[in-house]
């Protein structure tokens, strides 16, 4: 099955990757820019017909490695 | 919010604190001021259990601009410049995260060195982590040595040096200690003082956001259990891009005469910075937090004055040259606010659109913390060692190669090249050797910088390890031929609420004291990191000792690495028949065993003097200081630091193992022309240095013979490839997480 977990930094946590790129963002015209939190997307492949079971283990992949989750947030997708 | 016993236990203040901060106030505080008083409070900040033994610290010399108290100490250095520097730990944020962790301490310390208005030219680390094998440690010890090259190496500060030292002691607490020097002129330095009445307050640096909300009272709890993976404490990001443009802006702005005082937004963030610039220049603020830049909407006082956002100071101005300092931070895209002015009232008053929140008194939240006498109790003395009753090992040489390949003795460049130790061009000598050495532009001088402590001698006798790891520090700096200056601290202890903790550090201050005494150097900046422990159970005393010292001519340094074929090896200094603590009984029998070596501290200061002598008059070929590992391993270090091999007849007055591997201290192995060898042994003479003659460099073999016993006799070249390979090897072992 495919999984998507999606990973960011946690709300209040500073993201300086974030910040960088709104400001280049702003630097190019974009001025209504206000502020960009950036993340990642994993597109897992991952064997099993059940949904919630395929879900249930992604959400271990992302707390033992995907996530840093003392700053980064995440949300697992079962497509 | 009403203020309940609940909520006041909940921000770590005892009922009796509470009753002190009525008494203070006259009234109730509101939430605003009881997060204040939380955090001015903490152990952190307040150094309430510490404060009264700190006091014994010599602080003052002829050569002290800045003793403790401000952001660094400062100490003249000559030709009208000065060196700034501190040590500081991050342990718990480190634990939990420990690339941004270890991160946020390098940035913390580098805003304490030019908040004095020094640019910063070299850090130094000291860290402790548990066994290799531990659970996590692999990934930790990954994560801050990535952390601490990350954030120096974008700032453009080499990391020169420090200490790595494993042991399961470590296991639930790492220690990260952090250290850093600038060069500042003796005239220009900045404090931390409100000084105007009328004088605009600003707010400089990056935004301000939820992250890190009592940080401070955090690292002044102790860890329960798997709190890492329950509660997750809310640790900072660190954004060494705006930390070097925080750096230039205020460089740029220290040039012009517009500043009255600045100070860093460290531990407890805007609270700490308001009271204590206030509190020092016996004036008062008056704030608007509304005007405080925020990252985040809706953000309220209390989260605002509490947040440990990075990358922040607070600063005086002169009120007619306000534009100019906004256009200065504005140059480098800093944030920079007009927040607040000083006044004369001698109280802190904060407003939120147009509210007052908060209305204390400035100096009793900054000056008169509680100060507590905590009770002493040292815990009961240690089963009596065995050693002393074990037969002696078969085969030296391969103690000797289980001593090299340990992770506390291998070499540990898989740490030091993830750190740019060169930039900046003024790097002589690079990690790995005595001390550190750091050309000072412009001058033919140079600093030597060092941290030191051996834990397990702390742990076995916290009295004599706090004034071994001062010795320490001292004789590898004078092994370089730079002189002791001044020294730093970073006290790293347990709970200081239980009897035993307590008089450790009591102990180990004295240690400190009495050694920098008879060193003749100060005190001069320095940090308490108290409840390091884990599930109850304590790190071992770990008072960290950054010691700076001054070559007047870089040009006269010495190195530890042998030189030339054909010159003497000497050892200066007393061999003892000791092994307790050492790296042989750690490693070799596999046990913690005591007692800790004997210190002379008398002789320490005469093999100083000698070693600077000899240096002076270009004597020496090389000369390193004789630690972990004991002689066999100092002189296996400088062989291999030099690629010579050397044959040593070392005479036996004590067991061979001691003689070898024993780490009795006050001894430095130095080399010379063959030439030399009547002078230097007529000088160490009349200085009153015991000398042995041990041999002659050249070889591809490493060859220590004692008279008639089996030598260890060595291929230099497979003893360095042992040496150099063993710590990637074990770190490199396995998956990192």
């Amino acid at each position: 099955m495919k999984v998507e977990v999606r990973v960011y930094p946690r709300e209040g946590i500073l993201d300086p990757q974030g910040k960088a790129i709104a400001a280049a963002l702003v630097r190019l015209g974009h001025g209504s820019v206000e502020g960009v939190r950036a993340g990642k997307i994993f597109f897992l492949d991952v064997a099993g017909d059940d949904r919630a079971k395929v879900e249930a283990e992604a959400r271990v992949m992302a707390e033992e490695l995907l996530a840093n989750t003392v700053i980064e947030g995440y949300d697992v997708r079962v497509l | 919010m009403a203020i309940t016993p609940e909520l006041v236990a909940g921000h770590n203040l005892s009922a009796e604190e509470y009753g002190r901060i009525l008494e203070i106030l006259g009234r109730q505080p509101n939430y605003v001021e009881l997060g204040i008083f939380s955090a001015m409070w903490s152990e952190h900040c307040s150094y309430k259990s510490s404060r009264l033994h700190l006091r014994k610290f010599p602080t003052t010399g002829s050569r002290v601009i800045q003793g403790p108290g401000e952001n660094a100490g400062v100490v003249d250095i000559g030709d009208g410049l000065a060196v700034a520097f501190k040590m500081e730990s991050h342990n718990h944020p480190s634990f939990i995260e420990p690339y941004q962790g270890a991160a946020t301490g390098v940035g913390g310390i580098l805003r304490d060195i030019f908040t004095m208005g020094a640019r910063p030219i070299a850090s130094l680390n000291s860290l402790r982590f548990g066994s290799l094998d531990a659970p996590r440690m692999k990934h930790i010890v990954d994560g801050v040595v990535r952390g601490i090259a990350g954030y120096g190496n974008c700032m453009g500060i080499p990391t020169v040096g420090g200490e790595t030292t494993f042991h399961s002691a470590y296991n639930g607490n790492i220690l990260v200690n952090v250290f850093n020097a600038g060069i500042v002129r003796a005239d220009r330095i900045f404090l931390g003082r409100a000084e105007g009445a009328g004088n605009p307050v600003v707010y400089v640096g990056s935004k301000t956001g939820r992250d890190g909300i009592h940080g401070a009272t955090m690292a002044s709890e102790e860890f329960a259990g798997n709190q890492t993976s329950q509660k997750r404490p809310n640790v900072q990001v660190g954004d060494p891009f705006t930390e070097k443009l925080l750096l230039e802006a205020c460089l740029e702005l220290f040039a012009t005469d517009a500043v009255v005082g600045i100070q860093d937004m460290g531990a407890a963030g805007l609270t700490s910075s308001t009271f204590e610039m206030a509190g020092r220049a016996g004036s008062g603020v008056e704030i608007d937090l509304s005007k405080v830049p925020a990252r985040e909407t809706g953000m309220t006082p209390y989260e605002i004055m509490l947040s440990e956002s990075q990358e922040r100071m607070l600063l005086v101005c002169r009120s007619d040259r306000l534009p100019e300092v906004l256009a200065i931070f504005r140059k480098w895209e800093l944030d920079a606010v007009e927040i607040g002015k000083v006044t004369d009232t001698g109280r802190v008053v904060l407003f939120f659109g147009g509210e007052k929140v908060a209305d204390l008194p400035a100096a009793p939240l900054a000056d008169e913390a509680p100060v507590y006498d905590r009770p002493r109790r040292p815990a009961a003395a240690p089963p009596p060692p065995r050693w002393p009753e074990e037969p002696e090992p078969s085969d030296y040489g391969a103690c000797l190669r289980r001593i090299l390949a340990s992770p506390n003795v291998s070499e540990k460049s898989w740490i030091w090249t993830q750190y740019d130790h060169m930039v900046g061009t003024n790097t002589v000598e690079r990690p790995g050797g005595d001390a550190a050495i750091v050309r000072v532009k412009g001058t033919a001088r140079a600093l030597a910088l060092k941290s030191d402590v051996n834990p397990f001698f702390c742990a076995l006798d916290p009295y004599r390890g706090a004034a071994i790891a001062v010795a320490e520090a001292a004789r590898s700096i004078s092994c370089t031929g730079g002189r002791p200056l001044a020294i730093t601290d970073c006290l790293n202890f347990g709970n200081p609420e239980k009897p035993d903790v307590m008089a450790q550090f009591e102990a180990a201050v004295r240690g400190i004291s009495d050694a920098c005494r008879a060193f003749d150097i100060p005190v001069v900046s320095g940090n308490v990191s108290f409840y390091n422990e884990t599930d109850g159970r304590a790190i071992p005393p770990t008072p960290t000792v950054g010691m700076v010292g001054l070559l007047e001519d870089v040009d006269l340094r010495v190195a530890m690495a042998f030189r030339r074929d054909g010159d003497r090896v000497a050892l200066l200094g007393q061999t003892r028949d000791e092994l307790g603590g050492s790296e042989f009984l750690r490693t070799v029998r596999g046990r913690d065993e005591g007692p800790c070596p004997e210190v002379d501290l008398a002789a320490e200061r005469r093999l100083c003097e000698l070693l600077l002598d000899l240096a002076a008059s270009r004597s020496l070929s090389s000369a390193h200081d004789v630690a972990d590992g004991g002689l066999a391993v100092a002189l296996a270090e400088s062989a291999m630091a030099g690629a010579l091999g050397a044959d040593i007849e070392v005479p036996g007055f004590v067991r061979h193992s001691a003689l070898l591997f024993g780490e009795s201290t006050g001894r430095a192995v130095v080399s010379f022309a063959s030439g030399e060898e009547r002078n230097i042994a007529e000088r160490a003479a009349a200085a009153g240095v015991p000398l042995v003659m041990l041999g002659r460099i050249g070889g591809p073999r490493l060859r220590i013979a004692r008279g008639d016993a089996p030598p260890i006799d060595e291929d230099l070249r497979d003893l360095t490839a042992l040496w150099r390979s063993a710590f990637r090897r074990s770190i490199e072992s396995a998956e990192l997480l």
